[in-house]
């Protein structure tokens, strides 16, 4: 669950290029919620996904997560609530580190880290039956170092390693973006299989409108910092890709489209 | 010549232990750690002082590991929380330290506030207890040195090997491999690196105190150039064993430090060299390793593509009597 209310944040801060990333938003997840946001280049997407980890600091308002006020809480405190997966399919995971040694690491994620040892016979069998799910085979590649995999198969460990030990919530930056349709598909339906079996609350960004649509039981467009349009649960079944078009052409007057909107239909 | 040889893998051995914290830093850590310069002197300050002043040698070696940590944790919160860079840092606690070694040492002394060296000529240290030990039980001097070494370096391999598999060691190795991640996995780096660079100066000053029992002096000087020998023989041991586990490289990197001293035997005995050129072979030993794997896969690399080229040369030619 979270609570995202009057949150503001801007760059480069009295100087003649300051920019408002984020202005006065706010935002409710019920536990289960999962919301897909879309938006041009610096809608401020990532700037808000930033500001929930704790990667950057808001200049206002106040973020909640599991009731649990973590504004003043550093990345990496904040992070025993959350699961996250980046776009870049190399930030996820450690490359030195075998499968089974990043599946420890992030098994410790919501708890203290103790003096011994990170393997065990029981954790390894825990290890194995979540990979089965993945179906990429990483089940008989335990002791396989990471950086040997390739990117498609170590996003696909970065979204097990993320909801692994079931976040209050998920967030997901473009996390498909990086990779081939093929491996996209892939990492998409594996999202969907994931957010679903553990019922996971869930914060999206997509450049992808289909995506937006097909994944997801909420949906919000985002410009300039602020949310503009947003889809209930009844109203984001009906939806599809040309209503959403026009929807931001209501919005944003005719001239949006010539806007660089980036969006892949 | 054999005397000179056994001395050099007892030395190997002993600086083994401070080649394993350099390779903490330097490899695991991704942090370039020049504090070893001063913690390394550290380590045998603290270790001479505390003998001459009549504490044990077991305590005195317990102690010098400790004030080594807290010169590394020193280094690490300067780099954390004060934000300067690492290497600034690690230069900066080290020329500190030398300071703060010539007051280890001074203490020793009642009117006078730093002291270079101290001797311990005269002194128990671990070795002449330990030498006075085994041979009563009958072991010869000659290999009792050796045997002691090779298994104090042996538990200390097998101690960080068992470290690096636990949960924190995990979280430190992921720390010098990708800071993103195990910050998002609740990893807290700042306090990581600060604890990997208080063990590996924990191990440097180790060595430092071993050293200097060894050598049955401590001096203020017995430092310079500490860090190129750790890379040097962190560097010699990857390029011969390879990277391929943490237990390998830790075996690896104790090797490489026996083979540096090897080769440093050998040097010397060269004619004109004097032991004040061993900075200058140092140099050239670091310079070395650092090129000519590189060069050698380069080389192979050509051969490889010459041979490739060749090949579909003549596959070309036969092509083209086929087609006339």
């Amino acid at each position: 669950m979270l609570t995202i209310r009057n949150l503001h944040k801007r760059f480069n801060e009295s100087s003649h290029d300051e920019k408002i990333a984020l202005h006065d938003l706010s935002l409710h997840l019920n536990d289960g919620d999962f919301v897909t946001i879309i938006g041009s280049n610096g809608a401020g997407k990532s700037t808000l996904l930033n500001c929930v980890s704790g990667t950057l600091q808001g200049d206002g308002g106040t973020i909640e997560i599991a009731r649990n006020q973590v504004d003043s809480l550093a990345e990496h405190a904040r992070a025993k609530w959350i699961g996250r997966v980046f776009q870049d399919p190399m930030a996820g995971t450690s490359p030195s580190l075998t499968i089974e040694e990043n599946l420890a690491v992030a098994h410790a994620r919501n708890r203290k880290r103790s003096w011994r040892f990170a393997t065990s016979k029981t954790k390894r069998d825990h290890f194995r039956a979540a990979l089965e799910v993945l179906h990429l085979n990483l089940e008989n590649r335990l002791t396989t170092k990471v950086g040997t995999l390739s990117g498609g198969e170590r996003q696909a460990l970065s979204l097990l390693m993320a909801t692994f030990t079931n976040p209050s919530l998920l967030l997901l930056d473009e996390h498909t973006a990086a990779l081939d349709p093929a491996r996209a598909e892939l990492i998409t339906q594996l999202t969907k299989q994931l957010v679903n079996d553990q019922q996971l609350t869930t914060l999206m960004v997509t450049h992808n409108m289909q995506q937006a649509i097909d994944l997801g039981n909420r949906l919000i467009m985002m410009d300039q910092g602020k949310i503009i349009y947003e889809a209930d649960a009844e109203t984001k079944k009906q939806l599809n890709v040309q209503h959403l078009l026009e929807e931001f052409k209501k919005i944003k007057g005719s001239h949006a489209l010539s806007d660089r909107m980036l969006l892949e239909v | 010549m054999v005397g000179a040889l056994i001395g050099a893998v007892e030395q190997g051995l002993i600086y083994g232990i401070m080649a394993l914290g350099v390779y903490l830093t330097f490899r695991v850590l991704d942090f370039p750690d020049l504090t070893v310069d001063g913690s390394f002197v550290t380590g045998a300050a603290t270790a001479a002082a505390m003998i001459v002043m009549g504490y044990s040698p077991v305590l005195a070696t317990l102690v010098a590991i400790v004030v080594g940590f807290v010169a590394g944790v020193g280094t690490g919160l300067l780099h954390t929380k004060g934000g300067i860079n690492p290497l600034l840092s690690g230069i900066l606690m080290m020329i500190a330290l030398y300071s703060i070694n010539l007051r280890i040492m001074g203490w020793t002394v009642e009117n006078a506030v730093g002291r270079p060296n101290i001797p311990l000529l005269q002194s128990e240290t671990l070795f002449s207890q330990y030498t006075a030990w085994a041979t009563s039980l009958g072991i010869p001097v000659e290999i009792s040195i050796i045997l002691f070494a090779a298994v104090g370096v042996t538990v200390v391999k097998l101690a960080l090997d068992a470290f690096l598999k636990t949960e924190v060691g995990l979280a430190l190795r992921a720390t010098g491999d990708n800071k993103r991640m195990i910050r998002s996995f609740s990893g807290n780096t700042s306090t990581l690196t600060i604890l990997g660079l208080g063990l590996s100066n924990g191990l440097v000053a180790l060595s430092g105190a071993l050293i200097a029992q060894y050598g049955k002096f401590a001096d203020v000087g017995m430092g310079i150039g500490m860090i190129v020998i750790g890379l040097a023989s962190v560097i010699i041991g990857e390029a011969l064993f390879g990277t391929k586990s943490i237990v390998r490289v830790t075996l690896a990197v104790v090797i490489g430090a026996v083979i540096y001293r090897l080769v440093l035997a050998f040097a010397l005995r060269i004619e004109f060299l004097d032991t004040g050129d061993m900075k200058l072979l140092t140099a050239a030993i670091v310079v070395l390793a650092l090129i000519v794997p590189g060069k050698l896969g380069e080389t192979k690399k050509r051969l490889a593509r010459k041979r490739l080229q060749s090949k579909s040369v003549t596959k070309g030619g036969t092509e083209l009597v086929n087609h006339s």
